[in-house]
């Protein structure tokens, strides 16, 4: 009698402690996906942005192709990597936002260029998406994080190992290009 | 960040366990004077419950309706739909909340919803010509924090428990100084006449004590509140200045909100009744002194949970505002280079101008932008076919 219940108290506690780890994994894993969708929206819409930007800004800029045809190829580069993994694809997509960032320093010295409604819409767009990016980014890094931990630390990892929950990869821009982004002071 | 939300949920919840039960201590001394406590304590709940329900179920509304807010789409104001989405992304909210506008000079914004799935955001029109995008930025983080860390229902809850206690109090002491008192003790059968007094006397000092208590709690929920969003902000935005040159543009005006009024004032990001030059006494404001929030801000090292309540504890001394559960995490640096924020950044005028464009155009006037650079605003009511310039001459069709 005392056995069974010492037995059936502890098949109890084992199935609430698996019950609930696994459930935690699962909202983690969760969460990983959703930010990491959100992340492609987020570099799908820029994709859509930079055609129109060009088109808005080829006629005032007749003296800048390299630097247009820098962002073209860029953007065409980053969505060929779309389908890589998080580490191909955070490079791509850094190069083309060095490369837009280099065009929007560029701007400053066409004023007709800055005073047309259309591009300042476009430039509106482009700059929240570039947060947009960046913060989803940063929302997905926290989120792999989190569930890495929880996948790596003691308990949590003996149930990740046994239900086969793998480590996410963080997506880090760290390239070189991004951190020599020109500093410029604007005056207004 | 969930172990934060949630931990400080259990603190909160204590706090107002505490109103709850001033709220039931009332109820039955009332119950207790008028012949039977347990129908003082059922009136109490019952009040309790109703005007909970309401706030529940309609708050948000109300509270917009009565600021007269008006709802704004992405065409309407795209920079500020723009920073509203970005720290939607940031804090991982789930569901865009909506957006709102106060046509008001006042420098405010505030939050509401009962749940993030069903949030709204308002800014006065007074506010979102002030400030720029990473001032705006920090002021939309803060509130998105408010709505993620469901601070909006918590103190909407409060609120109302605070209200009943009142209410109740009120009514309850002036029954007990003049109507009720005399005829219920002739009606009573006699005898214990000392231990009707002492009650009497006991009732009397508790219904002017609890609405006090229950505002000190309240005050205190309500300051934790807004340093924990604070914190919240910088940890979205990598970007505590933004948040602390808004509060210093904030501060600096003195002009009230016409459409506040004293249960709404915790909704805010800043007290929307404050006084130039007085520094609000620490104990019975719902919000912490600005001077205090910007130097925090200032003074953080990196944009982490951690790094807010470092300060936050050289300041106050004691215990931090950000339960350690959530303290862990890793160095979180502040972002410095903000290129693309800088460049095609509106000045104040044309921000205004573009501020009021939106609110014309809220109002359903039509704008006409004249060759001479004139803005001509038609009224809704408006019918004729074309109109006349009267500063050139020219006509436009409409």
């Amino acid at each position: 009698m005392i056995p069974g219940i010492i037995i059936g108290v502890i098949v109890v506690v084992v199935g609430i402690f698996l019950w609930a780890n696994y459930n935690g994994l699962v909202r983690l894993r969760n969460q990983v996906k959703n930010a990491w969708a959100q992340i492609d929206v987020q570099l799908k819409r820029r994709y859509d942005l930079i055609p129109n930007l060009m088109e808005t800004v080829k006629g005032y800029m007749k003296h800048e192709r390299e630097t247009l045809e820098a962002v073209t190829k860029a953007r065409n580069i980053a969505q060929q990597a779309s389908s890589a993994g998080a580490g191909e694809r955070a490079k791509a997509e850094g190069e083309l936002s060095s490369a837009l960032s280099r065009l929007l320093v560029v701007v400053e010295r066409y004023p007709d260029l800055k005073a047309n409604q259309n591009f300042l819409a476009l430039q509106e767009e482009l700059t929240s998406t570039e947060n947009k990016i960046s913060f989803s980014r940063q929302f997905y890094n926290d989120s792999v994080l989190k569930f890495n931990n929880k996948t790596h630390m003691f308990p949590s990892n003996v149930v990740a190992s046994m239900f086969a929950f793998k480590a996410g990869e963080f997506f880090e821009v760290t390239l070189a290009a991004e951190r020599e982004a020109p500093k410029v002071s604007f005056t207004q | 960040m969930w172990e934060q939300i949630r931990s400080n949920q259990i603190r909160s919840v204590v706090l107002t366990i505490g109103m709850g039960a001033l709220l039931i201590l009332i109820g039955y001394f009332l119950g207790l004077y008028f012949d039977s406590a347990i129908t003082g304590l059922v009136i109490a709940i019952l009040l309790w419950a109703i005007l909970s329900l309401v706030a529940y179920f309609q708050g948000d509304s109300i509270l917009l309706g009565m600021s007269r807010a008006k709802k704004i789409t992405p065409d309407d104001h795209p920079r500020l739909y723009n920073v509203v989405e970005e720290m939607k992304i940031a804090s991982g909210l789930e569901k865009m909340p909506d957006i709102y506008i106060i046509d008001d000079p006042a420098l405010n914004a505030f939050a509401t919803g009962r749940d993030p799935n069903r949030a709204s955001v308002a800014i006065t029109s007074g506010l979102l010509q002030k400030l720029n995008r990473d001032e705006l930025q920090g002021v939309i983080g803060h509130e998105i924090s408010h709505v993620k860390n469901r601070d909006v229902l918590l103190m909407a809850m409060c609120s109302v428990l605070l209200g009943t206690i009142v209410l109740l109090a009120w009514y309850g002491s002036r029954f007990l100084i003049f109507g009720g008192a005399g005829s219920r003790r002739s009606s009573s059968s006699g005898g214990g006449g000392g231990a009707q007094i002492i009650i009497l006397v006991v009732a009397l000092v508790f219904m002017i004590l609890a609405p006090i208590f229950a505002q000190l709690i309240y005050f205190a929920v309500s300051r934790k509140r807004e340093y924990l969003a604070d914190a919240s902000s910088a940890l979205y935005t990598r970007y505590p200045e933004g948040l602390a040159s808004a509060l210093e543009k904030l501060g600096a005006s003195t002009g009230q909100l016409k459409s506040a009024n004293k249960a709404t004032a915790p909704m805010y990001i800043v007290n929307p009744f404050r006084k130039k030059g007085l520094k609000a006494s620490d104990l019975t404001s719902t919000h912490p002194p600005i001077s205090e929030r910007i130097r925090i801000l200032r003074a953080m090292a990196g944009a982490s949970f951690n790094d807010y309540d470092q300060v936050y504890r050289q300041v106050h001394g004691g215990k931090g505002v950000v339960p350690a559960a959530s303290l862990a995490a890793a160095t979180v640096p502040i972002a410095t280079v903000k290129l693309e924020g800088e460049a095609g950044e509106l000045n104040e005028i044309q921000r205004a101008r573009e501020t009021s464009d939106v609110m014309w155009r809220l109002d359903n006037y039509k704008t006409i932008t004249c060759d001479c650079g004139a803005k001509l605003r038609l009224p809704p009511n408006f019918k004729e076919p074309q109109i006349k310039c009267p500063h050139c001459g020219r006509t436009h069709k409409i």
